[in-house]
């Protein structure tokens, strides 16, 4: 007879001391781990859950502006600073690590239409209602030095945007035509029109830098190649277009922000469709830009509220509003994608959390693992009804919540229409035209 | 890159010739050992390589490379891959004796695979496509992972052996007692209570204590291991059934009238008068869920975290006295007197199967860890093994003399049955296989008829409650020797029992979820998806993922005249018709061929109505 019996040394189980860990011998046979899928699923209910009790996006508030915050603008080189003009023409730089404003320039009388900061840092451009461009250094002037621009432009109309190249010394400006600037020089070196009205914005691209996009109050959106001396084409939409911004990523990517309430992608070489067409805000929207990692944007709107968009997907993943907030005008991503900024109609400007339930600080590596795991677990039970309601499920103020449900109603008796328009006539004399197609107007090459 | 170093003059002239035929480019390092200094100092093993081996190393440099996971457990070929033509070398010349990422073999990889590969991946879109094949290469990974992690398992299951056909049912417990070590034969005893007699026990999750139940109202729950006693009273009213339940600090009693729940002191916490006329008590242990059936044929299950009924289901059946767990999927097996034995969960009114499995009435059911088999006993003397896979077949089956009133599987797949004042194990070939019926394993006869069994978990141990008293049977191979700490851990401190009792409540398995097939919720739920897609069609008035009608592109000037186009589009409308004949052509056929009659029937005069 041979025999054998399971027989534990309980030292080998056992802490030897009460300063040791305690011994955990693992065993992944799936026997001793039934029920893996009802688990994991309650685990994903749970970490849902807590996501939406953590969610505490807002940061801070930095007041100080006397009027509403018309631009905003990044530093290319700090992360803590930021620099914004008001509509009474003062343009502030901010310390985002202390929360207070470093330093106040009047720049311009009546609003600062535009501020962008120079590729290395050193100095920022601004224009005003006064047809001035003015060159600002960034470090403020030394003890008994009076404050002044470096240089003044005086131009013969007014500008409403300015965008820097994001590696020469050029930069463009806009208002009843584009100008693309030396800085050396006091003079354009090309101005380029296409039709007579005014355009509210040009963004140079990131990544084929000399590309330039705008948008006009005549509906179109025009691109540019600086190279030359004539735009390159132009869609025409259904309403206009307040701003555009160019994915950081995908070089022929944009987003543009619409006043009939949607957000449009594009994709530059068709025109004709955009990529995806964005809809969730309530009202005209104002500002747009993309994350630094080109798979999300932010959008500030009229509607009191700021929604982040993923690229692929036409609704918001997040929408922000407080009870103080008014109509949002500009919004920026910051450099290290994690937070959010953006100037309203009262005179603050706003940091938020880019991810509303992130935990701020230096994690454990504990909390690290459960950090990601929940993560997965998340992403793997998205679809389930429950979790789905739960992870979706966003407080609104009353104002957005019943324009959400009016406009429903309205886009309800539209499609009503349309189906029983379709129902009732020869079959393929009323064409189906998608959502996507619907507010394209015209494509001018 | 160096050219080889011309060979010394005593060299052997066959090795040298073997090294100018390789032809192998040489680092500066490997300078030193030149063939000149070979025989003078012991360099690696490179050197001392017998050259007759040389022919076989393309090959297994060949069966290396071909795949990460072997057929064959490599140790096997351990010898061989001393051999190696290549061994990675260091600075040193000290080289790795076994290269490469451990073997893991293909059985054991298998066992943790979550996903079916000989299912064909669905026809779907590319984005989608690739998403799953990413899916499935990170799912075998994983597997492979989990199982070169055995390699770290510290115990191996006991076993049993008799010499040159020596029966080893034979074998009897005092020989064991006798053979095996100190601490295990401490394992074996015999409580002698003859005065409370028939009496219920039940281990706790971990294995470590034991609670039991007698007839006449004794109940006592001790750390069996230590032989420490926790609690012992008298509830002074029969006792039908015991259970811990989450934790060894609670107790369930199903007394003659209501079901009581104890702490381990004895104390009473509650009584459950909505359960009354208790026969038989489950716990399921994920779900929180304490399941009673009754003399007056409910099956009802008590959520022990909020002390909430979530259940009662009438079985319409009579009185209810064989219940059993499937511990892989917590669906409740009812054992009915006219044979048949009803599956049951508490989502559901109705039961989700009913299997006859007896002429008479069902004595005992038991299910084992996989949730593959199930033993049941009836009134017809019979001991029947099913398969609860899919068809659920008897798999085998076997008559007693007189029949087995009580049954239990063990964490290892041994099967125990009691008959009257005898035990018989019978064993099969391992984990997850259904125990051969023929021969018993191990017997054993008590002093008194047998009314409750139950093998304790990560302990080699059966511990048998019968009228004389409580039995703990050594029993060698029956359990899983490896525990997870985070699991059950029988060597748990208070602080970790504590640790885990929180996070065992925060991922309770809400009782809705129970079904059939536990992995049900991770699959596609292809119904709802239908329904929706079908909705949204109605919504819009056309289907919006429909193949756009074909439209041709104009060509160049003069090709694109109206009749040539609509010729083009005549073409693709009749192509696209043709594939559409072809298709439904084929599916006539399949269905023929699906309906062909099975051969060697005759032909019968009402085959020409079939269609």
């Amino acid at each position: 007879m041979k025999v054998k019996m399971l027989s534990r040394n309980p030292d080998h189980y056992v802490r030897e001391t009460k300063l040791d860990l305690q011994r955990v011998p693992r065993n992944y046979d799936p026997t001793l781990h039934p029920f893996e899928v009802p688990r994991e699923y309650v685990r994903a209910l749970n970490a849902t859950k807590l996501e939406r009790v953590f969610a505490k996006p807002f940061l801070a508030s930095l007041d100080g502006h006397r009027d509403g915050v018309n631009c905003l603008a990044k530093h290319p080189k700090s992360l803590a600073t930021v620099l914004s003009g008001a509509c009474d023409g003062e343009v502030r730089i901010w310390n985002l690590t202390k929360r207070n404003c470093v330093r106040a320039i009047q720049a311009h009388e009546g609003f600062v239409r535009g501020i962008c900061t120079r590729f290395c840092g050193s100095s920022f451009f601004t224009v005003g209602d006064d047809k001035t461009v003015k060159q600002w250094k960034m470090d403020g002037p030394g003890f008994g030095e009076e404050e002044e621009p470096l240089h003044t432009i005086l131009g013969k109309t007014v500008y409403t945007g300015i965008d820097h190249h994001w590696k020469e010394a050029v930069f463009a400006t806009c208002g009843q035509q584009v100008d693309i600037w030396d800085e050396q020089r006091t003079s354009p070196i090309c101005s380029m029109t296409w039709g007579f009205d005014s355009i509210c914005s040009v963004k140079f691209n990131p990544i084929e830098t000399f590309l330039l996009g705008s948008c006009a109050s005549d509906r179109n959106i025009v691109l540019y190649d600086m190279r030359q001396a004539t735009p390159l084409k132009k869609v025409i939409l259904d309403m206009r277009t307040n701003t555009l911004c160019w994915n950081p990523m995908e070089a022929f990517i944009f987003t543009a922000a619409n006043e009939d309430y949607n957000l449009y992608t594009f994709d530059m070489r068709a025109l004709d469709t955009p990529v995806m067409v964005h809809m969730d805000h309530v009202s005209a929207v104002l500002d747009v830009d993309y994350s630094p990692t080109g798979k999300e944007f932010v959008s500030a709107s009229f509607d009191k509220s700021i929604r982040i968009f993923p690229v692929d997907k036409s609704r918001s993943r997040e929408v922000y509003h407080t009870k103080r907030m008014q109509h949002v005008i500009c919004v920026r991503w910051t450099s290290d994608s994690r937070y959010i900024m953006c100037g309203s109609d009262e005179m603050n400007i706003r940091l938020w959390k880019a991810n509303a339930s992130e935990k701020l600080g230096v994690l454990t590596s504990r909390e690290k693992a459960a950090k990601d795991y929940n993560q997965k677990l998340k992403e793997k039970f998205q679809h389930h009804p429950h979790i789905k309601r739960i992870s979706r499920h966003r407080h609104l103020p009353k104002s957005i919540y019943s324009q959400i449900q009016e406009q429903r109603i309205m886009k309800e008796a539209r499609r009503r229409k349309e189906v029983n328009r379709l129902k009732h006539s020869k079959p393929g004399s009323v064409p189906i035209v998608s959502e996507k197609k619907k507010h394209i107007v015209a494509v001018v090459k | 890159m160096e050219i080889a170093p011309k060979p010394g003059k005593d060299v052997p002239p066959k090795k040298d010739k073997l090294q100018t035929k390789k032809k192998k480019p040489r680092r500066y390092w490997e300078e030193e050992i030149t063939p000149t200094a070979a025989g003078a100092f012991p360099g690696p093993p490179r050197n001392k390589r017998n050259p007759e081996l040389f022919p076989q190393q393309p090959k297994n440099t060949h069966t290396l490379k071909k795949s990460r996971i072997s057929k064959k457990p490599q140790f096997l070929n351990k010898s061989r891959e001393r051999t190696n033509p290549k061994p990675q070398q260091s600075l040193s010349g000290a080289q790795d004796p076994f290269p490469g990422p451990a073997p893991v073999p293909v059985e054991v990889a298998q066992k943790f695979r979550r996903i079916d590969r000989s299912k064909k991946l669905p026809h779907s879109k590319s984005k989608t496509r690739s998403r799953l094949e990413v899916a499935e290469a990170e799912e075998e990974e994983i597997s492979v992972k989990a199982a070169r992690s055995e390699l770290l398992l510290a115990e191996e299951p006991g076993f049993l052996e008799g010499e040159d056909g020596e029966d080893t049912a034979k074998i009897s417990q005092a020989d064991i007692v006798e053979a095996v070590d100190i601490a295990s034969a401490a394992k074996h005893f015999d409580l002698n209570l003859w005065q409370f007699g028939p009496y219920r026990l039940n281990y706790s999750q971990t294995g470590r204590h034991l609670a039991f139940g007698g007839r006449r109202g004794h109940v006592a729950a001790l750390d069996w291991v230590t032989k420490r006693l926790m609690c012992e009273i008298n509830v002074m009213e029969a006792v039908r059934d015991i259970r811990f339940l989450h934790s060894e600090a609670l107790l369930a009693v199903a007394q003659n009238r209501w079901l009581h729940i104890y702490d381990n002191q004895g104390i009473e916490l509650h009584c459950i008068r909505r359960c009354d006329r208790v026969t038989r008590l489950e716990f399921l242990p994920f779900h929180f869920l304490l399941t009673t059936c009754s003399e007056t044929g409910f099956l009802t299950y008590l959520d022990v975290s909020v002390g909430k009924i979530v259940a009662a289901l009438n079985a319409r059946a009579g009185r209810l006295d064989v219940m059993t767990q499937n511990p892989y999927n917590a669906v409740i097996h009812l054992g009915h007197s006219n044979g048949t034995v009803s599956l049951w969960s508490p989502a559901m009114k109705e039961p989700l199967a009913k299997i006859l499995c007896h002429r008479g009435g069902v004595r005992a059911v038991a299910v084992d860890s996989t949730g593959m088999h199930m033993a049941t006993s009836g009134l017809d003397h019979q001991l029947k093994i099913f398969d609860l896979r899919g068809a659920y077949q008897p798999l085998s089956a076997r008559t007693l003399p007189q029949g087995a009133g009580h049954l239990a599987f063990s964490q290892w797949g041994l099967l125990a049955a009691g008959m009257g004042d005898v035990v018989n194990i019978w064993a099969g070939q391992g984990k997850g296989s259904p125990p051969s019926l023929e021969k018993p394993y191990l017997t054993h006869r008590l002093s008194g008829h047998v009314h409750g069994l139950q093998f304790c978990p990560f302990e080699d141990v059966l511990g048998v409650g019968h009228s004389g008293g409580i039995t703990s049977m050594l029993v060698p191979g029956a359990a899983e020797p490896n525990f997870d700490g985070l699991e059950n851990n029988p060597y748990r401190s208070r602080k970790q029992r504590q640790e885990w009792e929180v996070k065992a409540l925060l991922e309770k398995v809400p009782a809705e979820l129970i079904c059939l097939d536990p992995r049900a919720l991770a699959e596609v739920d292809v119904i709802s998806l239908e329904q929706e897609k079908k909705e949204r069609i109605e919504r819009l008035g056309y289907d919006p993922e429909s193949k756009a009608p074909f439209q041709p592109k104009p060509k160049k000037k003069g090709r694109s005249s109206t009749a040539n186009l609509m010729k083009r589009k005549r073409k693709v409308m009749e192509e696209e018709h043709r594939d559409k004949v072809r298709q439904s052509l084929e599916q006539q056929s399949l269905k023929k061929k699906k309906v062909a009659k099975p051969v060697g029937t005759r032909p019968s005069a009402l085959d020409r109505f079939v269609r």
